[in-house]
């Protein structure tokens, strides 16, 4: 398929990358302002104490130091963390931005030092002598719930922050009575510490002539960010400015706000000063909220064919000592509403209990709640398969929804935009030479090793989000937090020379989204992809309001705004070329950047020349303003369901447990792409996250509350060097519903390849008897699992 | 990330950085030489030395040569550079494939083989090798030059036989004139640090091995010698050897207890690693042979 190029489905190089690669981007850490000074946070080294005194004293008297901040200066403040997605049951609590009366995870921030330069914050930040009572902690969901289980909260006796259902609790329970078997499970889905590689940061500047409030932030939502510094520093919302520079990657962990991030702010407020903090990496590991961290039961009911007829699922997540600003997303609705998978599956429930831990918050990282959902569901069904000694991607194939079904409305009431989703399982399959495989696997048992391999079947809920959504979380209420939906807004405004400039509310975190909004312009106007400058809103100074980047939305929500404002400039368009051409407007068609009279192909002006008219304005038709330009705000009307296949293919070496991940492969369909070279590097991130998750990331606490996989040394990331070469494939069924026939990708491959990984280390080790093994499946676990844990013998 | 203000001071010359140590040396000096052991100490708060001396930029301590059967390595030669030596390959192969090993490109182009040996991780990639190879590390104090073996050299965690007031100069490792060797190691996936680290040197004699050098890092606190598998390989015929059965004897003498035991993997998983990365080891070398 050839495209025009620079328009839809064309892949012209990223124009964000040469400033990059050449290391000319600016990020927060780069800025510099006159007078600036630095902040350093004095953070809780316990996982659960009673603060009973923070003496100062030494830090105030060093010449460096301009002031120490704690609780008590903040205490005339809301200076509380609101939680933006309230679900019914939510039990609201405190989350100061420095710590009241108790700690409640290690690394919470108790005290912050502003200094003249950096090295002389952090070492004034030492010398604050916090005096401690240490409480009994609790860091897991499960302890937390016991009723002897310390409480965190004074306000929350029992530890638990809420609880959410959805689906059908008694269509479910006659199911499982009328099963002729369950299958079920448990397992953790591991805590992840996000790790982006540039640290969050801000550079707060007050001006106090005239109250501005100017916060820089590598922030994926800045409106969000806004709001929410305006609401706790209780700031005029209108004097408080937003501004994201570069972001060095975000994976969700750079849509929360942030304790940290409001009081820089505070304390530029109060010291007349730009101040800059920035996390360091230990920090970082202790500060940023983590993501994932539930224990999960799923049971699937299964009839006498062999079919699912119900599912169960319950999960208690874990929501860290405080609830951040997202921490009721993983545990509601994104986890929920996708349940289903690729099922047809009559009945399903979904059960959570949040709890809070000693811990650092759960908040949303890429994949946020679906991967959860699908994690468990895939496991299950390979488990379900294994017990009716059927294959496991016949046994998904039977339960696949058909394409004659969609709009497919799903036993928990997601409804599902289009798919085809046999076709990706087949490509998938094809790609892999899935019966080949199976036979090597055979041979190779044979000769004692260990081949193994693994599917998995997804969606992906992108697009956040419509209002509807809203509605569920209480946005409209008067204390909402937020009151904002996941709508989308953008402006194109065409100039008199043919260029244009166009602004939409997203704000990538290297994304690639000048680049392909970019792209939508070319496309839809017919101008020349470098005539078009795209101006993303990580100013909320320079934008109209927007929603950010999260939830896999720039694409599907963000471009959808843009096809609305490119219609309406169209249709103005329209009316002033009928008039320079003396036709009927509905006479005029549009096409290649020229409109033109239908039948008289030389009767015709380009877009330039209406753009020139509309600025020129001596000749415009009555009632047609000057200019050329619309503004919209999309609101869409559903999620966009992305889905796909995954296979992963494994040996393992039954000496060691050592795991060589041989080969991967993915179909992807994410509707219409873009601009697919783009497509294809989000896919292979969120695969290699997907793989990390599987193998080797996960938070690990000592029992005192210690993160002891605090540092790059001791938390694995997924390297280049771990992954096999990715074999990338894609279908194309566009979403009926979105403007532009898109939907979301970011978080596909994260969702898709951990139960794929999962799946295909079992698979192999089936020999062994051994059905389940828990997250990260390192090679330690995978010898542990063969040879019996010998730390008992 | 934020290092204790301390005192700098670069030593131009051996005696220059004698003296600077013996000056400071109320202060408890240390020496730096490419900093990628160092500094990221310093940076975490694990140390926070008053005053550090720079050898990084001394001319003598810096090169590769070969003379009379011994490749002489200078201290503060970067990895890079002995990667890129072809001396060293041909006559200390092991030294050359575990440096190799190393961190990544930006690491080896900075970090030095001596600075590697004298900090001591029980888990860096040279330790064991020095072992194996029967390297002598050479050592330039107030007193006058010494030399120790490194069987003698590494005592502990970031403990070695080095005085404080003594700098390591060069490393001396016998050219292996007939045979091979072999460096493999299980990879921390989030340090790169050698959960295990195998170093083999089989010098042969003809068909026979004449001597065996093995050695492992990450099993213990300080690289150890593997005396049971070397036992087992001398005097062997190469093309008989019994592989399993040699790399069974790496625990010879120790308890899966006495390993290290962290998050990055248990003792008892060290123990697996440990015959089954020493099996690697050896059928890697005698495959070169």
């Amino acid at each position: 398929m050839t495209e025009a190029p620079g328009h839809i489905g064309d892949s012209p190089e990223r124009r964000e990358d040469l400033e990059l690669v050449t290391g000319h981007g600016e990020f927060v850490d780069d800025l510099k302002r006159q007078g600036m000074v630095f902040a350093s946070f004095v953070r809780s080294e316990y996982a659960h104490a009673r603060v009973l005194d923070v003496d100062a004293e030494a830090a105030l008297a060093r010449d460096e130091v301009l002031d120490v901040y704690t609780y008590e200066d903040l205490a005339h403040l809301p200076a509380d963390i609101p939680q933006i997605y309230r679900v019914p049951t939510l039990e609201e609590t405190e989350y100061p931005l420095l710590a009241k009366e108790k700690v409640r995870y290690q690394g919470m921030p108790v005290a912050v030092v502003v200094a003249e330069d950096r090295y002389a914050a952090h070492r004034a930040a030492e010398l604050v002598d916090v005096e401690y009572e240490r409480l009994e902690s609790v860091l897991d969901p499960v302890e937390a719930a016991e009723p002897d289980a310390p409480t965190l909260h004074e306000d929350c006796e029992d530890n638990v922050a809420f609880r959410f259902e959805i689906g059908d609790e008694e269509a479910v329970a006659e199911a499982f009575e009328a099963a002729d078997r369950t299958v079920s499970f448990e397992y953790e889905n591991q805590r992840i510490v996000p790790n982006p590689i540039e640290p969050r940061a801000v550079l707060a500047d007050y001006d106090p002539y005239d109250d501005e409030l100017e916060v820089v932030v590598p922030s994926q939502q800045p409106f969000l960010h806004k709001t929410i510094i305006s609401t706790v520093l209780d700031h005029p919302k209108r004097k408080v400015r937003v501004q994201a520079p570069n972001i060095g990657g975000g994976f969700g962990a750079k849509s929360m706000v942030y304790p940290d991030e409001a009081v820089t702010a505070f304390c530029a407020k109060q010291v007349e000063r730009p101040v800059k903090w920035v996390e360091t990496r230990s920090e970082s590991f202790q500060a940023t909220e983590h993501g994932r961290g539930q224990v999960i039961e799923a049971e699937v009911a299964l009839d006498e064919d062999g079919s699912m007829i119900g599912l169960d699922v319950a999960t208690m997540a874990d929501v860290g000592g405080e609830l951040g600003s997202k921490g009721c997303l993983h545990a509601s609705t994104t986890f929920g509403l996708l349940l289903s998978g690729q099922y047809d599956i009559p009945a399903i429930s979904f059960d959570s209990t949040a709890m809070y831990t000693n811990r650092v918050p759960i908040g949303v990282y890429r994949g946020v709640g679906r991967a959860e959902a699908i994690c468990t569901l895939e496991r299950l069904v390979q488990l379900a398969a294994r017990e009716l000694g059927e294959d496991p991607a016949e046994f998904r194939r039977r339960h696949l929804v058909q394409p004659d079904q969609f709009p497919y409305e799903t036993a928990v009431g997601s409804t599902y935009d289009s798919g085809q989703y046999e076709q990706a399982l087949d490509t998938a399959l094809d790609m892999a030479d899935y019966e080949a495989l199976r036979a090597e696997q055979d041979r190779l048992r044979d000769e004692d090793r260990y081949l193994g391999i693994g599917v998995s079947c997804f969606i992906e809920s992108g697009g956040l989000a419509p209002s509807s959504l809203s509605e569920l979380f209480g946005f409209g209420q008067p204390d909402a937090a937020v009151k904002s939906s996941y709508w989308e807004s953008s402006i194109i405004r065409v100039h008199g020379s043919g260029e244009v400039t166009a602004y939409v509310g997203t704000s990538s975190p290297g994304t690639g989204v000048e680049t392909t909004h970019s792209q939508i312009v070319a496309d839809k106007l017919g101008v020349d992809v470098d005539d078009v400058d795209l101006i993303e809103g990580k100013d909320t100074a320079g934008n109209p309001d927007g929603s950010g980047s999260v939830g896999s939305r720039s694409a599907p929500v963000g471009g959808g705004a843009m096809k609305f404002s490119i219609d309406k400039v169209v249709r103005k368009a329209k009316q002033i070329a009928a008039h320079k051409l003396e036709a009927n407007p509905a006479d005029v068609a549009f096409e290649d950047g020229e409109f033109h009279i239908a039948g008289a192909p030389d009767r015709s002006m380009t877009l330039q020349a209406v753009a020139q008219e509309a600025e020129v304005a001596t000749d415009l038709p009555e009632d047609v303003e000057p200019g050329l330009e619309a503004t919209s705000y999309y609101d869409p009307e559903n999620f966009t369901w992305a889905f796909g296949t995954h296979v992963a293919v494994v040996e393992v070496d039954a000496e060691t447990g050592e795991v060589d991940l041989r080969d991967f492969y993915a179909v992807d369909d994410c509707g219409v792409q873009i601009n697919p070279q783009i497509v294809e590097g989000q896919i292979q991130g969120g695969i290699a996250q997907g793989i990390g998750q599987a193998r080797f990331e996960g938070a690990v606490y000592d029992d005192g509350g210690n993160l002891v996989s605090g540092s790059l040394q001791d938390y694995a990331v997924p390297k280049s060097t771990f992954l096999p070469e990715l074999t990338l494939e894609t279908t194309e069924t566009p979403s009926p519903h979105n403007p532009l026939g898109v939907k979301g990708v970011a978080e596909s491959g994260t969702i898709g390849a951990t139960p794929a990984v999962a799946n295909a280390i079992t698979d192999a080790l089936e020999p062994f008897g051994i059905e389940h093994l828990e997250m990260p499946i390192t090679d330690q676990t995978v010898w542990e699992a063969i040879h019996g844990d010998t730390e008992d013998e | 990330m934020y290092p204790n203000p301390f005192d700098y001071y670069r030593a131009e010359t051996v005696d220059e950085a004698l003296d600077l140590l013996d000056d400071h040396a109320a202060a408890n000096p240390t020496v730096l030489s490419g900093g990628h052991s160092l500094v990221p100490t310093m940076k975490s708060g694990l140390a926070a030395p008053d005053v550090v001396i720079d050898i990084g930029d001394i001319d003598e301590l810096s090169g590769v040569d070969v003379a009379d059967g011994t490749v002489e390595i200078g201290a503060c030669t970067r990895y890079a550079a002995v990667v890129e030596t072809d001396l060293v390959d041909e006559h200390a192969p092991v030294v050359s494939e575990a440096t190799a090993e190393i961190g990544d490109a930006q690491v080896r182009s900075r970090g030095t083989v001596g600075g590697n040996v004298a900090h001591a991780d029980p888990a860096s990639d040279l330790p064991a090798v020095m072992v194996a190879t029967d390297a002598t590390i050479h050592a330039t104090g107030p007193a006058g030059e010494r030399t120790i073996p490194a069987d003698d050299f590494f005592l502990g965690i970031y403990t070695t036989g080095l005085g404080p007031d003594e700098i390591l100069t060069r490393l001396s490792v016998p050219a292996l004139e007939e045979g091979a060797g072999a460096y493999v190691k299980k990879e921390s996936p989030s340090s790169g640090y050698a959960m295990i680290g195998v170093a083999v040197r089989l010098q042969t004699d003809g068909g026979t091995i004449a001597d065996a050098g093995v050695a492992a890092n990450g099993a213990m606190d300080h690289a150890i010698r593997l005396d049971g598998v070397e036992d087992a390989l001398a005097d062997q015929q190469a093309d008989e050897v019994a592989v399993d059965a040699a790399a069974d004897r790496a625990m010879d003498g120790l308890e899966a207890d006495d390993l290290m035991d962290d998050i990055q993997a248990s003792g008892a998983y060290r123990a697996q690693l440990l015959e089954s990365y020493t099996a690697r080891a050896i059928d890697r070398a005698l495959d070169r042979l």
